[in-house]
């Protein structure tokens, strides 16, 4: 389906290259006064601060697992449990966790919220939106140490005695679904992680096709499309790239999410397999759990490898976000609006 | 100048205290330092103290702390309970006056010590209780276990209730065919560390596979957060054995297992037991660093051990050294009075003894802290 615009583009062309003229001029102006060089020192030093910040950080958790490091290697990597008392210290079955959980859900929490966000601006009847889009902010805004005491003492009781045995019964051929049915363990983790970005990412896809242009929509049911394909065909392609911002935040969550992990994915180091129902551990759960009883030295190292680890992560998963969305943006330029 | 200022302010507080306190508590605490010292006041001049470690000994160090306040010189005293091993860790940078930990300082921890020898003074009792959920065997019945069985349970060995090694030991109660959950602690604690001490001590099997220490690498079950996230695990889960401080299944309806002691004995987790255990010890090190796991004698109960505040012999200054040695001395003597509410084991006789020794060899520059 391809789209018309070329005029109200061009017309978009023009107002940049004014805006970019006006700009050179204003601030040619402004670097003769004081204020304003005294204005653009601050912010500089404001961001600064927040550089200094970053290294900073990056600078502590290197130095100080620099031990375990140095002592562990790769193995580090491939060991299967932090074992104090025969001093060997591990994180595989932890990255597993955290990037199955993290993983797992993001696919349940994009579809969903899309298609919150879809009912929310398309079909929503306009005086429901507001309590909706209410409700969804205050999912927003419970404190994860809440959803975490809900997940434990709620949601894990039920999953071992209903929710489990009926995934077996009806889905045991599946490889996720076997073996003894604890409650806690993998499955009860990413259920909460989808329940916690799942409002990010609502929030941020709603916002987004809010921002779709009338006369997009408008040039669509002109040509006699229905509301589905005003959504497919205009609504999506428009806010692809911000949907995409939104799974990233709300990724960036669950790999980072804590106390409410911790308490619900049972922490018990299972070997990385496919099965849902095992036990497992996450980078921060793994820090969370050891950090308070760690004596010095080796163990408060590995301890804090695990820290490095997890920012390393998160910062490959970003970059590979950032990646994507800069691709998506250039089929959206290409594709669609010529 | 400083000097009279705090000479008129400990004046002035001891009079508002022999208004509102009996003149006999003013003379048991602040006679203990009656003697003038330097600046020629009866209370050191420090008036807070901090310290941080151990969780499990919290409950019991905030009633303590809160009275302490109120009576003596005034001394506040702010504890952090971040965990056994930060507070070893923050005593190692000087930068809290005491630690308090539930496993004794390792041997390579005391070595990194910047300022000499570090003491441990036994300060309170810990019991692990193994509780359990098993909705078929009556609440009153306290199934009986030994410590090779239990063992062979958080192994994951025995994965039955009603395996022959329990029932065995169980005649007459009828066990249900149901699967064991393992939980355990997923933190580190002085609560796994006097458990798998207690399992290291009967079980070959379970010293060469796990070995003791507050953080393990636990072969199956869950790991739930904290004694509280234990106790509701094993409430919500139908077949599960867990491990919980005594308070924890005193105060809440769990149910929990005689274990048997070094007699042959079946004992039930209890204040007294608890106590019986730690009397019946003989064999103390001098430097009081002990488990009393598997003690014999009757009626002691074997999986329990002690908890330690540890501070340095030797005080940098000898103000603050003279309030911290008064505040520890108050803390085995008078402070465990409030223990058995808080469902605390009070220190035995023989303990208060040595920890009085401990305390006496503080030194202050060249004279002992503690001027009682």
């Amino acid at each position: 389906m391809q789209i018309p615009i070329e005029t109200s583009l061009n017309g978009a062309r023009g107002r940049v290259r004014d805006w970019i003229t006006q700009s050179r001029i204003r601030l040619r102006v402004e670097t003769r006064r004081p204020a304003n060089l005294a204005f653009r020192a601050l912010m500089l030093i404001f961001v600064g601060i927040v550089i200094l910040i970053v290294l900073g950080i990056t600078f502590v958790l290197v130095s100080n697992s620099w031990l375990s490091i140095r002592t562990f290697g790769l193995s580090y990597l491939s060991n299967d449990a932090f074992d104090p008392v025969h001093n060997t210290y591990g994180v595989q079955p932890a990255i597993f966790g955290t990037l199955v959980t993290s993983l797992f859900a993001l696919i349940f929490a994009l579809p969903i919220g899309i298609g919150t966000a879809i009912f929310l601006v398309d079909y929503c009847p306009r005086r429901l939106r507001l309590p909706f889009a209410f409700v969804l902010d205050l999912l927003a805004a419970i404190p994860s140490v809440v959803l975490g005491l809900w997940g434990f003492l709620v949601m894990a009781p039920w999953l071992q005695n209903s929710g489990e045995p009926w995934l077996q019964k009806h889905f045991g051929f599946l490889p996720f679904f076997q073996g003894t049915p604890h409650g806690l363990g993998l499955l009860a983790a990413g259920m909460i992680l989808t329940v916690m970005i799942l409002p990010i990412i609502t929030a941020i896809s709603r916002e987004v096709m809010l921002n779709v242009p009338t006369s997009q929509r408008e040039a669509l049911l002109a040509l006699g499309a229905t509301r589905w394909e005003v959504i497919r065909h205009a609504v999506i392609p428009f806010s692809r790239v911000g949907i995409a911002g939104g799974a990233i935040l709300g990724l960036g969550r669950a790999l980072g999410e804590t106390i409410a992990v911790t308490m619900v994915i049972g922490n018990q180091a299972a070997p990385p397999s496919a099965n849902l129902f095992n036990t497992g551990y996450t980078l921060s759960s793994v820090i969370a759990n050891q950090f308070g009883e760690a004596t010095p030295g080796i163990f408060v190292s590995a301890v804090l490898e695990a820290g490095l680890l997890l920012l390393i992560i998160t910062l490959i998963t970003n970059i590979l976000a950032r990646v994507l969305i800069a691709r998506l943006g250039r089929v959206r330029a290409g594709g669609v609006s010529r | 100048m400083f000097d009279r200022i705090s000479a008129i302010r400990s004046l002035g507080s001891k009079i508002a205290l022999s208004a509102v306190v009996a003149a006999s508590l003013v003379v048991a605490a602040c006679g203990t330092t009656s003697t003038p010292t330097a600046n020629g006041t009866t209370c050191p001049s420090t008036t807070s103290l901090s310290g941080a470690g151990s969780t499990f000994d919290a409950p019991l160090f905030s009633k303590m702390f809160t009275e302490y306040a109120g009576i003596s010189c005034k001394v506040q005293i702010n504890y952090q309970a971040v965990g056994s091993g930060t507070g070893i860790t923050q005593l190692l940078q000087q930068t809290v006056d005491f630690g308090a930990s539930d496993a004794p300082m390792k041997d390579t921890d005391l070595a990194k010590s910047p300022n000499g020898a570090i003491l441990h003074i036994p300060v309170t009792i810990g019991a692990v209780a193994i509780s359990y959920n098993l909705s078929q065997v009556d609440a009153s019945t306290h199934l009986k276990l030994t410590g090779p069985v239990l063992a062979n349970i958080f192994l994951g060995n025995i994965k039955f209730w009603d395996d022959t090694a329990i029932a065995q030991l169980n005649t007459g109660t009828t066990l249900p065919h149901v699967a064991i959950t393992v939980v355990h602690r997923s933190d580190g604690s002085g609560t796994t560390g006097i458990l798998s001490h207690y399992l290291t001590a009967v079980s070959p099997d379970w010293s060469s596979k796990v070995g003791a220490g507050n953080t393990l690498n636990w072969p199956t079950g869950v790991g739930a957060k904290g004694n509280a996230g234990v106790a509701s695990a094993v409430k919500n889960t139908a077949g599960s054995i867990g491990y919980n401080e005594l308070a924890y299944v005193l105060t809440n309806t769990i149910q929990y297992a005689q274990v048997q002691n070094q007699n042959g004995e079946f004992v039930a987790p209890s204040l007294d037991s608890a106590k019986a255990a730690a009397a019946n010890f003989t064999n103390i090190p001098a430097d009081l660093r002990f488990y009393i796991v598997n003690a014999g004698g009757a009626g002691s109960y074997p999986i329990s051990g002690y908890s330690w505040v540890l501070v340095y012999q030797k005080q940098t200054s000898s103000d603050k050294g003279q309030a911290l040695a008064n505040a520890v001395w108050w803390m085995v003597h008078d402070g465990q009075q409030f223990s058995a509410a808080l469902s605390y084991v009070a220190l035995p006789a023989n303990i208060v003894q040595k920890d009085e020794a401990q305390i006496k060899s503080m030194t202050c520059g060249s004279g002992a802290c503690y001027k009682g």
